[in-house]
């Protein structure tokens, strides 16, 4: 038992970059899902057909196949990219497209008139689109938002395959040290869910911050 | 096309092809065995007994937030080190898994907290009239379950069913990590033995997402078949 | 029988002679193979309050809508203190303006809508005080101030700091009625704005808008099913159907003596149908 608490700091350094990673990707693919969603609604058709192939593209593919594309195709032309590099690219490319589906979704299902009112209080287009749309829409968008958020950690995961150590490269690495290994699975089972447990409290919290009354 | 060389590949398609049935093969059987943990946690989880509703909760958030891969590596790397270590000779056998089947029993554990979500809002959604009527009927509370709450169930369940079978599809590329030639693997392969990288990831890529649209163009054409709604 | 822009008005702001408020040249709008506007003329002066009736899908709330520009007009000209609205002129074509511009143009014309629209994630102050603060550049305080005072005007000052949703539906309009006054618009535009209200509460708002009318200060066009209010509150009432004006004129003439069977009809179904 007393090997297996050695190795704790290990796991812990696979939480770490499980958590470096996560975060990266949520960031940057809230970024991209935000101007995604609203391109994919107001968009003039020469960016809302490109960003509807980009969308439907990246959720028809095993967000394993994203991964291997950045990883090894970049090389083919002479394009050093690390393993960390690629998997927070991938990511943030599957997090971008599944979060400008939810914004389109949340965004389009903000009433008419809303809008209608902004205008005529002669609002353009974007204080119209973060003062009075984006506000009414978030309430139906943080909850897929935080799912989206939880598959990015586990998502992260995938970072094993091409060598990055987080916690899953670290739980294999230490099983392979001490030889518990129901021990170690356990306790990195314990690891993710915790992320994952706090990620989903996050985001109810969220949730209830941006429930006006209704 | 691209000025690409497409010929090896080409004369390779058969590998290709038949990564990917082996893939969908793997997502069905898991799908299939994930729909029975599914239904039994989630009329578990609908019960009024708490010994029963309660572990099945504890077995849909935890598996939820775990990622597929560990579940894989705890089957295919950590049951057999434990069993061989700590189970007589005999029971270790049953638990150690190939390849395969350990993608099969990890997506039927990981879809199958997916699926009992999926059940038990499809349980809630039948209502209380229906399952009145059938108990004003005499029916017992398996017959209610058999004849009343799972058909009319099937019908709202059956969008989300697809979309889980189109997910676990596309997990079924985690099985290169232990070595199951399914498309991913077969891809990799091929692109370290020929250095073809952008055809062979195009070709994977064009076979997981036509495949992908494919199943859900043939779910809405059977959920339209279904004529009655509740 | 289209008479328009010779009335003569009750109590009038500006010389007779004086350019428009709001002057509608030869407007027309279709909805894909409908058309719903075939061709309105109307001038609206300063200070002036007009009521357009009509049936439902005779055209009165797209015209409305048009002039404020959420819906964009086809053919013809919207001028709001002599700005051509949403577009510009170049060689006798209509060239679609930039956001902005129409931006500056609708901040001039308030409108009040018939689902009052207000903002669900803001209180009743802040609702009053947002378009002043985002589209005026005024200041937070002093757009505050002065959204209690507009609320004070509508009798709601002790409701500054509920959500919509903790409003009744003619407490609501109420409020929807003070955003669009803390514009300072030139033009106020009213949408069948008792319509959606319980009938117990269509009387509040209404003693509201009558207020404002009395005042002449700010003008108005009411789109209403309200007779009793057109007759008592309007300068001039104007008859829609079918796209086109068919009567315009004092209440009493349009209202008392309608020359049209069109809008006999339309009276005669009105009053039968309210019972009043």
């Amino acid at each position: 038992m007393a090997s297996i608490i050695d190795e704790l700091p290990l796991l812990l350094q696979g939480v770490v970059a499980t958590l470096q990673i996560s975060m990266l990707v949520v960031v940057a693919g809230s970024i991209v899902g935000v101007f995604g969603g609203l391109g994919l609604l107001f968009g003039p058709i020469w960016l809302r057909a490109p960003l509807r192939g980009y969308v439907d593209v990246v959720r028809g593919l095993p967000l394993l196949v994203t991964i291997f594309i950045i990883y090894y195709v970049p090389p083919a032309f002479d394009i050093d990219i690390s393993g960390f590099a690629a998997v927070v690219v991938a990511l943030s490319i599957f997090a971008g497209a599944h979060i400008s589906e939810i914004v389109r979704g949340g965004v389009a299902s903000v009433a008419k008139g809303q809008s209608d009112a902004a205008k005529a209080l002669g609002l353009t287009f974007w204080p119209r689109i973060w003062s009075v749309v984006l506000p009414q829409a978030l309430p139906s968008i943080i909850p897929p938002w935080t799912n989206t958020a939880i598959e990015m950690v586990k998502g992260s995961s995938l970072a094993y395959l091409v060598s990055v150590s987080e916690l899953l490269f670290q739980t294999y690495k230490v099983v392979g040290r001490t030889g518990a290994a129901m021990e170690i699975y356990i306790a990195a089972a314990l690891l993710y869910f915790a992320i994952n447990f706090a990620v989903s409290r996050f985001g109810a919290w969220l949730e209830r911050r941006v429930r006006y009354a209704l | 096309m691209f000025g690409l060389n497409w010929d090896l590949i080409w004369r390779n398609r058969e590998e290709f092809l038949w990564g990917l049935v082996l893939g969908l093969q793997m997502a069905l059987i898991g799908l299939a065995i994930g729909c029975v943990i599914g239904l039994l946690v989630a009329f578990a989880r609908t019960s009024r007994h708490r010994w029963l509703s309660a572990p099945a909760a504890a077995y849909v958030e935890f598996v939820r937030n775990l990622p597929l891969l560990l579940i894989l590596f705890f089957l295919y790397f950590g049951v057999p080190m434990w069993a061989n270590s700590a189970l007589p000779r005999d029971v270790a056998d049953l638990l150690i898994l190939d390849g395969e089947n350990t993608v099969i029993a990890g997506l039927a554990i990981y879809g199958g907290a997916y699926l009992a979500e999926i059940f038990r809002a499809g349980i809630l959604s039948v209502g209380r009239a229906f399952v009145e009527a059938g108990r004003s009927l005499g029916l017992s509370g398996v017959q209610i379950a058999r004849y009343v709450t799972l058909p009319i169930m099937f019908r709202t369940v059956l969008p989300s069913l697809g979309n889980t079978f189109i997910s676990l599809f596309k997990d079924t590329s985690l099985a290169m990590a232990i070595a199951v030639p399914e498309l991913t693997f077969v891809t990799r392969k091929f692109v370290t033995d020929t250095f073809q990288f952008i055809q062979a990831w195009t070709v994977a890529a064009v076979l997981y997402i036509v495949t992908a649209y494919a199943i859900a163009a043939v779910l809405r054409f059977l959920e339209r078949r279904i004529r009655w709604a509740v | 029988m289209t008479d328009t822009g010779h009335a003569s008005t009750v109590g009038e702001a500006t010389a007779p002679n004086a350019p428009p408020m709001v002057r509608i040249r030869d407007v027309h709008k279709r909805f894909g193979a409908l058309e719903v506007l075939k061709g309105i003329d109307l001038d609206v002066r300063q200070g002036e309050v007009v009521c357009i009736i009509g049936a439902s899908g005779s055209g009165k709330t797209t015209l409305l809508r048009c002039i404020n520009f959420l819906e964009p007009y086809d053919s013809g000209r919207i001028y709001v203190d002599g700005e051509l609205v949403g577009y510009h002129e170049r060689g006798g074509r209509l060239v679609p303006a930039r956001e902005k511009e129409i931006a500056r143009v609708r901040a001039e014309t308030a409108m009040v809508f018939q689902q009052f629209n207000l903002f669900p994630h803001m209180t009743a102050l802040n609702n009053v005080a947002f378009g002043p603060i985002k589209v005026r550049g005024v200041a937070k305080d002093a757009a505050r101030e002065r959204a209690r005072e507009l609320l004070a005007r509508v009798g709601l000052s002790d409701k500054a700091d509920a959500y919509p949703a903790q409003l009744s539906g003619g407490q609501q309009q109420r409020v929807a009625i003070a955003r669009a006054l803390a514009m300072e618009p030139k033009v106020m535009l009213f949408d069948e704005v008792t319509s959606a209200l319980d009938p117990e509460l269509v009387g509040e708002v209404l003693a509201v808008m009558e207020d404002l009318a009395a005042s002449h200060g700010v003008t108005m066009i009411v789109v209403t099913h309200e007779m009793m209010f057109a007759r008592e509150a309007a300068d001039r009432v104007v008859f829609m159907d079918g796209g086109v004006i068919v009567e315009a004129g004092p209440p009493d003439e349009v209202l008392g003596a309608p020359r049209s069977d069109r809008l006999r009809a339309f009276l005669r179904r009105f009053t039968t149908s309210r019972g009043s």
